[in-house]
């Protein structure tokens, strides 16, 4: 390397350092504290500088990689030695990656906050399955999936609460209630294309979550829904002393009461929803309308062309990913025992969407290794608070940057004229 | 031979643009009807009434059957190749590249396909009604790919195929619709002399084949006049000229159009 390139380098380095600067400076170096009487500043320059001193050393060791213009750097290499793997042995690893869920409750480091934190990844890899539907396979950019979530936690919730119904007779009624939404939405909106039908779906998921908020009557508004019935071990409950001429869970089963058997209960039920999404997904991908969605993606108007009816095919594709999103909503609704509004903000139907496009397009896998990545790491800066959310953003931009079509890109074709070449 | 397209009085306008004015012509079956004319004559807006893409500002378009014909008008968007069975190719290729070759020819059979699935039920069960019904469509789809001489690539992305494939595999794509008229923009265009031979022997082969007629729009005049039956020649939007290949390769008009008359 020449030593032109190297003073270069230095130089964008600190330019990146600068910007550091004026950005952690406010953000990181001025704390705000309440003591007694009023705010008092008290800076953090220490804590600033290692900030800034890391972003400079960064800089300069990504600028002396590019510049040795070898296209293998180190991350390069380990993802793709990561995809390879993956691609190869998709069905090796996702038996693995089942049969470690099916065992993770019972590993001898699972506490409840790992298991909380197992049930909240699964939801969400729920909702990728069930949002890949809509924006991997169908190509339709939906911004407000949240809204689905929604409606199918509400319907839950009040059907469970007005009427007593168990969960299993709830459920489907609340996927049925989002799918409706699904089409209802799904009429006026889907001539859209891409950015517009973005923008309709985004406020799509505002007015639901507005609606829910405003129509106290019904949803409670922002005071939200309590006492939701949790659900039941086929008709066990997991109470300590049950009422009145019923058995509950440990005393049917002779176990000492533990808070646990609750939750290791709701862990498979997330997960048996979770795999039920994922199996319905890749045998649909198969079926004609399956392939219709993702002709649909690639070229509308050679769609036309072959009689294929866009309108019918995204209606469908919208109906149903709408209502895994219900199913995905009834659980949560089940599992908190409350909702309000505020659980079904934008940025949820945000994380939703990148975790889909971060796990690569239509990729179910990609979808789990991307909720794992995400909301692990997430939850790993929990300490960091409000800062959490940058190590979210760093996530994503960590697999733009390395993984630019999402950690696993390829597609396999849905039928195979000549059989697995191997 | 009957007819099989009668387009009459057929006019298209874009605001003040006429792109088509007044074009009468008809099309038989088993023949090659070409449409030529310089850059911008409007062959393509043609095509894009007959197939719905564009609701013409005027005129008819009738296809017949055997003793009755129905009006193209009437079928706007994708039941144009549904209901009428009225295939279309695009000037610049409009394939489904992340999908296989198999794939592609699999969804051009999607309505039927839809139907044996059961809406899906009978597909998600897994049925053998189905099954049977998918393996008729692959047998289909190998059929074509067997002509193009792609079979071998038939699990391949159809973005990744040379281009000359992906012409092709684009024609027997809308023949896998059993369309009663295939329009084709532009096809030989882009193509080597070696693989534009080939593409006529596939005309050819469907035209003597097939029961459908065939509408060519070509710049390529060693394909127009190798193999069509009937020429029809288009100039900012107006017919100027109608006969065979060979009348139409001596038509003082037809060459005037090209290359222009000196004042
Ligand atoms: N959607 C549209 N809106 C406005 N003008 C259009 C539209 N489609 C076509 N035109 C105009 O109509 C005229 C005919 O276009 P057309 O595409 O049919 O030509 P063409 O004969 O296919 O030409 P080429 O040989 O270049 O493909 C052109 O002047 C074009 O600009
Ligand atoms: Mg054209």
């Amino acid at each position: 390397m020449e030593k032109k390139d190297i003073i270069q380098s230095f130089k964008d380095s600190l330019f990146t350092g600068l910007i550091a600067l004026a950005l952690f400076g406010p953000i990181v170096g001025l704390r705000t504290e309440s003591k007694g009487e009023g705010l008092f500043i008290t800076p953090q320059w220490g804590l600033v500088f290692l900030l800034v001193g890391l972003c400079i050393l960064g800089r300069f060791l990504i600028n002396l990689n590019s510049a040795r213009k070898t296209e293998i750097t180190f991350f390069s290499k380990f993802t793709s030695k990561f995809s390879v793997i993956t691609e190869d042995k998709a069905k090796h690893f996702a038996i693995t990656a089942i049969l470690f869920a099916v065992v993770f409750p019972f590993l001898p480091f699972t506490d409840r906050y790992f298991m909380d934190v197992a049930i909240m990844i699964l939801t969400y890899i729920m909702l990728g399955w069930g949002l890949n539907i809509v924006v991997g396979l169908a190509g339709l950019l939906d911004l407000g999936y949240v809204a689905f979530y929604a409606v199918g936690a509400y319907s839950y919730a009040l059907i469970a609460t007005t009427f007593g119904w168990s969960f299993w007779i709830c459920l489907p009624l609340a996927g049925v209630f989002a799918a409706f939404f699904g089409i209802l939405l799904g009429f006026p909106v889907l001539r859209l294309r891409g950015d517009y039908l973005a923008i309709v779906t985004l406020g799509f998921g505002e007015i639901i979550r507005i609606i829910l908020i405003n129509w106290y009557e019904v949803t409670n508004g922002p005071d939200g829904i309590t006492g939701i019935p949790r659900p039941s071990f086929f008709g066990l409950p997991f109470k300590r002393s049950p009422d009145e001429g019923e058995t509950s869970f440990h005393l049917f089963f002779n176990l000492e009461y533990s808070t646990m058997h609750r939750i290791i209960f709701l862990y498979y039920l997330i997960l048996i929803l979770a795999l039920i999404t994922n199996y319905f997904t890749l045998k649909i991908r198969k079926l004609p309308v399956g392939r219709a969605w993702e002709a649909l993606r690639e070229d509308e108007i050679a769609c036309k062309s072959l009689g294929v009816n866009p309108t019918n095919t995204k209606l469908t594709a919208f109906a149903i990913g709408a209502m895994f999103g219900g199913f995905a909503g009834s659980f949560f609704a089940t599992r908190q025992a409350f909702i309000s509004p505020e659980s079904f903000t934008f940025i949820e139907s945000a994380i939703i969407v990148a975790i889909v496009v971060l796990g690569g397009m239509g990729s179910q896998t990609g979808v789990v290794l991307a909720s794992i990545f995400l909301i692990g790491i997430t939850e790993m800066f929990r300490d960091l608070e409000q800062y959490r959310m940058i190590a979210f953003g760093g996530a994503m931009v960590l697999i733009m940057v390395f993984k630019p079509k999402g950690i696993l890109a390829n597609r396999k074709p849905t039928i195979l004229m000549h059989g697995d070449k191997k | 031979m009957n007819n099989l397209l009668s387009v009459e009085n057929l006019t298209m306008k874009f605001g003040g643009l006429t792109a088509i004015d007044d074009l009468s012509f008809d099309a038989k079956n088993n023949q090659i009807t070409s449409i030529i004319g310089p850059n911008g004559a409007g062959k393509t807006t043609v095509f894009n009434c007959l197939t719905g893409f564009y609701k013409p500002t005027n005129g008819q378009m009738f296809l017949h059957k055997e003793d009755s014909k129905i009006s193209l008008r009437k079928y706007t968007d994708f039941k144009i190749a549904y209901v009428a069975k009225v295939a279309r190719t695009f000037q610049n290729i409009r394939l489904f590249p992340a999908m296989s070759v198999l794939e592609n020819l699999l969804v051009a059979q999607h309505n039927e396909l839809m139907v044996a699935s059961g809406y899906s039920l009978f597909g998600l069960l897994n049925l053998k009604t189905y099954r049977d019904k998918e393996q008729l469509a692959v047998e289909k789809a190998k059929y074509w790919l067997d002509i193009i001489g792609l079979t071998h690539r038939a699990d391949d992305n159809a973005g990744d195929l040379p281009y000359g494939d992906q012409r092709k595999l684009e024609i027997v794509r809308a023949m896998c619709i059993e369309p009663r008229l295939l329009c084709l923009d532009e096809p030989a265009a882009g193509l080597n002399p070696k693989e534009s031979a080939e593409l006529n022997k596939l005309l050819k082969f469907i035209k003597t084949e097939k029961q459908t007629g065939i509408l060519l729009i070509e710049h390529d005049m060693s394909v127009v006049m190798g193999i069509s039956d009937h020429v029809v020649v288009l100039n900012y939007g107006k017919k100027i000229f109608e006969g065979t290949a060979d009348q139409t390769k001596n038509s003082k008009e037809v060459i005037e159009a090209y290359l222009g008359v000196d004042e």
